[in-house]
C-alpha cells in the first residue's frame, strides 16, 4: 500500500500498569510493535486484552489511574514519547496523531457545532485561519460522502445521525494531516448497513493521504478489510503477529484459532410443529411512543421449543414488539395470544400465572442486575414470587437453577454481581428469568455486549436449556452470525413493519426481499477482498442512506 | 423554542399555584397562634367588651375563609392592608425595605456569583493541589462560621482599626449610587464570603464530573490545553446544576440576612419583620413571608429556565 516504507511508530517493550486497590498492576506486559508510514495494522482482541490501551499510549496518553512502566520506550518519527515533557506531547495529539473514538455520539461535545469541534486542533496550532479550515472540513465531509457536505458541519451533534458523525469524527482526526490516525473500534457502535459505509469512508481517505493507523477492533472480518498487518493480543500479552492474508489462511496460536473457530456453532433447525397453536401469536399489532407511531401491523407466532430470531437496524422496532409482547407498551391495535388465548394488552391487567409464562433477559447484565443484592437473591425473588416457595426449600430451587446455568450453588450462592464477569453476569440474567419457571422467553440482544468466546457459551447454554426445557425464545438481534447459529425462524424488521419471515434455512437462501439483502450481504465477511468486491457489486458511490426513511 | 415558551408557561403556573398554597399556610399559621391581633393589640388587661368591640372594628368576628378571600384579593393588588402598629399602610412600609434588601442582594450576588465561578473553574482545572486545598478550606471556614461573627470581624478590621469602610449601613434615598455601595460595603462582603463557598463547591464538582466524559478525553487527545478544556468542554455542559446553586444562594441573599443587616443595622426587609413578629404586627408578618415566598419561586423558576436554556438539545431541537 505505501511506498514509502520508513519507521513511523516504534514501541518496545510497553509496559502499562494501573492502579487498583492501592496497588499498581500490570496490565500490559512488554508489548513490541513497528509500524511504517502509511501502514494499517489491526489489534485484535477481546475485553481486557490491552488494546484501547495500547492505543492510546501510542499517543504518549494514558487514561487516569494508568501510567507507562519503566523500561517502555514509544518513538514516534524519531521521538521518544516516554520522555516527552507534556506540553510537547500535547502538540502531538491532533496534530501528528490524531484519534478516532468508539462512540462518536458520546465524543463529540454536545454544546459546540461539529465543524466548530473540527477547526479546534488546525486553529489550536495555527495550521489555518478559521475560514480556510471551515472549507478544508468541507472538502473533508464530501470525501467522506457526507450529505450536504457544506452545511452539516454547522449543525449540533444531537441532530446528525450515528454513522454520519462517525465520518464526521474521521473528518476532524484528518483536520491536521496527521501521519497517525488512531481508530478504536469506531464502527462497534453502528449497523452493519451503516457499517460498511464508515469503512469504505475511513479506507479512502487513509489511503488518499496515505496515512498510518492503528486499527483497534474486536471483530475479525472488519480488520481484515482495514488491515495490512494483524496483531492479535491476549491479557495484556501479544499472542501473534502476520500480515491479513496470512494470518486468515494460516493462523499459528491456538487462541487465534479459536476466535477463527467461535462461529462453529450452529444449532439443528426445528422445524413447525403440525397441528398444534402458536404458544406466542403476535396479530397485527401496531404501537406508539406518544403520538409517534412506531410498529405497524407487526405479526408473527412463535411454537414452543422453537427461536424466532427478530433482526433488524437500531429504530426498526425489535424491542418496541418486545415491550407489546409483556404488555409494558399496550399496542393501540392488534393483540398477542397465548396458546390462543388474547392477552390482556397492559401487564397491570394480567394474572400471576400469565406473567411468569413470558420472562425477559437484557443486553446489558450489568445494569440489568441490581449490584447490591446477592446472586442468592436475586434468582430467590422470583422463584418466591411465582412458586411461593420458602426456606429450604427455595434454596435448593436457587442451587437447582444455578446448575442449570452451570454455575456452582457453593461458590455463587453468596457472591453479589460485581464480583462476577460478564458472562457469568448474563448466566445470572437467564437464571433470574428461568427461576419464574415460563415458558417463553425474550432475550433482548443477550450476546452484543459479551466477547465472541463468551457469547458463544451463552448460545450453547441457551439451546441447552431450550431441549431440556422445550422454551420457546424470541430473539432480538442484529447480529446476523448469532442469527445463523441459534435461529429456527426468521422475523426481518424495518422501520416498525415485517418485511419478510420464515424458516431459517429459507431465509439464508436467495432470493430474498431486497431489505433482508441489504442486511445479508452487508455482514463483514472474513475474506479480505470483501469489501472491495462488495462496493464494487454495488457501484462504489452508491452511499445510500439506508437508516434514514 | 415553542417548546421552551410551553415549558416556561407550565413552570410560571405551577408557581402561581405554590404561591397559593403558602398563602394559605401563611394566613392558616397566624390564625393558629394563641390569642388574636385584637389580644394582642389591647394587652392581656383588656375587657371583654373591649376585645369584642376591636374585633368587629378589625373584622376579626367573620370566618377565618372569609378573611382568607379578602387578605388575598387585597394582596393580589398589592393591597396587604395597614400595619397594626403605625398604621401605615404595609405596602408602602415594605416597598423602601424591599427596595433595600434588594439593592444589598445584587450588589452581593455581583460580586459572589462571578467570584464563586471563576474560583470553581479555577479549583476544577488545579484540582488535588495545594490551591485546590487552600480554596475549600477558605471557603468552608467562611461558610461555616455565623454570619454575624463575620460581619464583626470584618467591622473590627476594615473599619475599627483602618477605617476603610463605614461599620453602619444606614443608606436613605438621597445618597449618591457610590456613597451607597461604600456604605453598603461590608454587609455586602459578609453575605459574599457566606454564600461563595457553595456555588464554588457545586462548579468543581459538576465540571470534575464531566472530566471522564468521552468528549473531554477527546478533546485532550486533539491536544486542545487543559484550561480550555475546562471551559470550552466541559464549562457549557455543566451549567445546569450550577444555575441551581446560584438562584438557590440568590434567594438566599434576599430573604436569609435578617442577622446581617441586625449587625450593620441596615433597613431591610429582614428588619422588618423580626420587628412586626415581636410586635405582632400581623398584615407585615404575612406581607413578608409572601414576598419571600414568591422570591423563592420566582428564582427557582429563572433557574429551571436557564438550565434549559443551557441544554443544545432543547435550543437547537433536530
Amino acid at each position: 500500500m505505501s511506498q514509502d516504507k520508513t519507521i513511523l511508530l516504534n514501541i518496545k517493550n510497553l509496559i502499562i500498569e494501573g492502579y487498583s486497590d492501592e496497588h499498581w498492576i500490570e496490565i500490559v506486559h512488554g508489548i513490541d510493535l513497528t509500524l511504517h508510514r502509511g501502514e494499517v495494522m489491526g489489534l485484535i482482541g477481546e475485553s481486557g486484552a490491552g488494546k484501547s490501551t495500547i492505543g492510546l499510549a501510542a499517543m504518549g496518553f494514558t487514561k487516569d489511574g494508568c501510567r507507562i512502566g519503566e523500561g517502555s520506550s514509544i518513538e514516534f518519527d524519531g521521538m521518544e514519547l516516554t520522555t516527552t515533557p507534556q506540553a510537547d506531547l500535547q502538540s502531538l495529539r491532533g496534530a501528528r496523531i490524531a484519534y478516532v473514538a468508539q462512540s462518536a455520539a458520546a465524543s463529540f461535545n454536545p454544546a459546540h457545532k461539529l465543524i466548530d469541534q473540527h477547526t479546534e486542533a488546525p486553529l489550536q496550532y495555527r495550521i489555518q485561519k478559521r475560514l480556510e479550515s471551515q472549507e478544508d472540513a468541507m472538502e473533508l465531509y464530501e470525501r467522506l460522502r457526507l450529505p450536504n457536505p457544506r452545511e452539516i458541519g454547522f449543525r449540533y451533534p444531537h441532530q446528525v445521525s450515528g454513522g454520519q458523525l462517525q465520518r464526521a469524527m474521521t473528518a476532524m482526526a484528518m483536520a491536521c494531516r496527521p501521519d497517525l490516525i488512531i481508530f478504536d473500534e469506531p464502527t462497534t457502535a453502528l449497523d452493519v448497513t451503516t457499517q460498511i459505509e464508515v469503512l469504505s469512508a475511513i479506507r479512502d481517505i487513509v489511503d488518499q493521504f496515505n496515512t498510518a493507523a492503528l486499527y483497534i477492533t474486536h471483530d475479525l472480518a472488519v480488520v481484515a478489510q482495514m488491515a495490512d498487518v494483524i496483531k492479535v493480543l491476549l491479557k495484556g500479552d501479544e499472542v501473534e503477529e502476520a500480515d491479513t492474508k496470512s494470518m486468515l489462511e494460516n493462523p499459528q496460536d491456538d487462541y487465534t484459532k479459536s476466535l477463527w473457530a467461535v462461529r462453529d456453532f450452529k444449532k439443528e433447525q426445528v422445524p413447525r410443529p403440525a397441528d398444534t397453536i402458536p404458544l406466542i401469536s403476535v396479530k397485527n399489532v401496531d404501537a406508539a411512543y406518544g403520538d409517534t407511531p412506531v410498529l405497524e401491523d407487526v405479526s408473527f407466532d412463535i411454537f414452543s421449543g422453537m427461536t424466532v430470531a427478530v433482526v433488524g437496524e437500531s429504530g426498526s422496532g425489535k424491542s418496541t414488539t418486545a415491550r407489546c409482547i409483556t404488555g409494558l407498551l399496550p399496542p393501540t391495535k392488534g393483540e398477542v395470544l397465548f396458546q390462543g388465548t388474547p392477552l390482556p394488552p397492559d401487564y397491570r391487567d394480567r394474572t400471576k400465572d400469565q406473567l411468569r409464562q413470558a420472562q425477559m433477559i437484557y443486553q446489558m447484565a450489568d445494569t440489568a442486575l441490581n449490584p447490591k443484592v446477592k446472586i442468592s437473591e436475586i434468582i430467590g425473588r422470583p422463584a418466591a414470587f411465582y412458586s411461593g416457595l420458602h426456606g429450604p426449600e427455595l434454596k435448593n430451587r436457587v442451587d437447582e437453577i444455578l446448575d442449570l446455568i452451570e454455575l456452582d450453588p457453593s461458590k455463587y450462592y453468596n457472591r453479589y454481581p460485581p464480583e462476577l464477569s460478564g458472562g457469568q453476569k448474563q448466566r445470572i440474567g437467564i437464571a433470574r428469568s428461568l427461576a419464574a419457571e415460563p415458558t417463553f422467553i425474550i432475550c433482548d440482544e443477550v450476546t452484543s455486549a459479551l466477547d465472541q468466546l463468551v457469547a458463544e457459551g451463552i448460545l450453547r447454554l441457551l439451546d441447552k436449556l431450550q431441549k431440556e426445557m422445550n422454551l420457546a425464545y424470541m430473539f432480538i438481534t442484529h447480529d446476523l452470525a448469532t442469527v445463523r447459529s441459534i435461529a429456527d425462524e426468521v422475523v426481518v424488521m424495518q422501520y416498525g413493519k415485517v418485511v419478510e419471515q420464515g424458516p431459517k434455512d429459507v431465509m439464508f437462501t436467495p432470493p430474498h426481499h431486497a431489505y433482508t439483502d441489504l442486511l445479508l450481504s452487508s455482514v463483514p465477511e472474513m475474506d479480505p477482498d470483501w469489501l472491495s468486491t462488495l462496493l464494487e457489486e454495488r457501484g462504489v458511490d452508491s452511499n445510500t442512506e439506508t437508516h434514514n426513511p | 423554542m415553542g417548546d421552551i415558551l410551553s415549558i416556561v408557561s407550565k413552570r410560571l403556573g405551577l408557581g402561581v399555584v405554590t404561591l397559593l398554597v403558602i398563602s394559605i399556610i401563611i394566613f392558616g399559621a397566624v390564625e393558629l397562634l394563641p390569642g388574636d391581633i385584637a389580644q394582642a393589640v389591647l394587652g392581656q388587661g383588656a375587657t371583654e367588651e373591649n376585645l369584642a368591640a376591636m374585633r368587629e372594628q378589625l373584622g376579626l368576628d367573620r370566618a377565618a375563609p372569609i378573611r382568607y378571600f379578602e387578605w388575598l384579593g387585597n394582596a393580589v393588588t398589592g393591597d396587604f392592608g395597614r400595619s397594626l402598629v403605625s398604621q401605615q399602610p404595609v405596602s408602602e412600609a415594605i416597598s423602601t425595605r424591599f427596595a433595600n434588601t434588594l439593592f444589598l442582594a445584587l450588589y452581593a450576588a455581583f460580586i459572589a456569583v462571578p467570584v464563586a465561578i471563576f474560583l470553581g473553574v479555577l479549583v476544577a482545572l488545579y484540582r488535588n493541589t495545594v490551591f485546590d486545598r487552600v480554596a475549600n478550606v477558605v471557603t468552608l471556614t467562611s461558610i461555616s462560621s455565623p454570619e454575624f461573627f463575620l460581619g464583626y470581624i470584618l467591622i473590627l478590621f476594615l473599619s475599627v482599626q483602618t477605617g476603610y469602610f463605614p461599620a453602619i449601613a444606614k443608606i436613605d434615598d438621597g445618597m449618591s449610587l457610590i456613597d451607597k455601595l461604600d456604605r453598603t460595603f461590608l454587609p455586602a462582603l459578609t453575605m459574599v464570603l457566606v454564600v461563595v463557598a457553595h456555588m464554588m463547591r457545586m462548579t468543581r464538582a459538576s465540571i470534575i464530573n464531566l472530566l471522564a466524559s468521552p468528549y473531554v478525553e477527546m478533546a485532550r487527545l486533539k491536544g486542545v490545553p487543559a484550561w480550555k478544556v475546562i471551559v470550552k468542554h466541559t464549562l457549557p455542559n455543566a451549567w445546569a446544576p450550577v444555575i441551581n446553586v446560584v438562584a438557590l444562594n440568590l434567594a438566599y441573599l434576599i430573604t436569609g440576612v435578617v442577622l446581617v443587616e441586625v449587625v450593620f443595622v441596615y433597613p431591610g426587609i429582614g428588619q422588618l419583620l423580626v420587628d412586626a413578629v415581636t410586635k405582632r404586627d400581623f398584615p407585615v408578618v404575612q406581607a413578608c413571608c409572601l414576598i419571600f415566598a414568591a422570591t423563592f419561586i420566582l428564582l427557582n423558576l429563572a433557574a429551571d429556565v436557564g438550565s434549559i436554556l443551557t441544554n443544545p438539545r432543547l435550543r437547537h431541537p433536530k
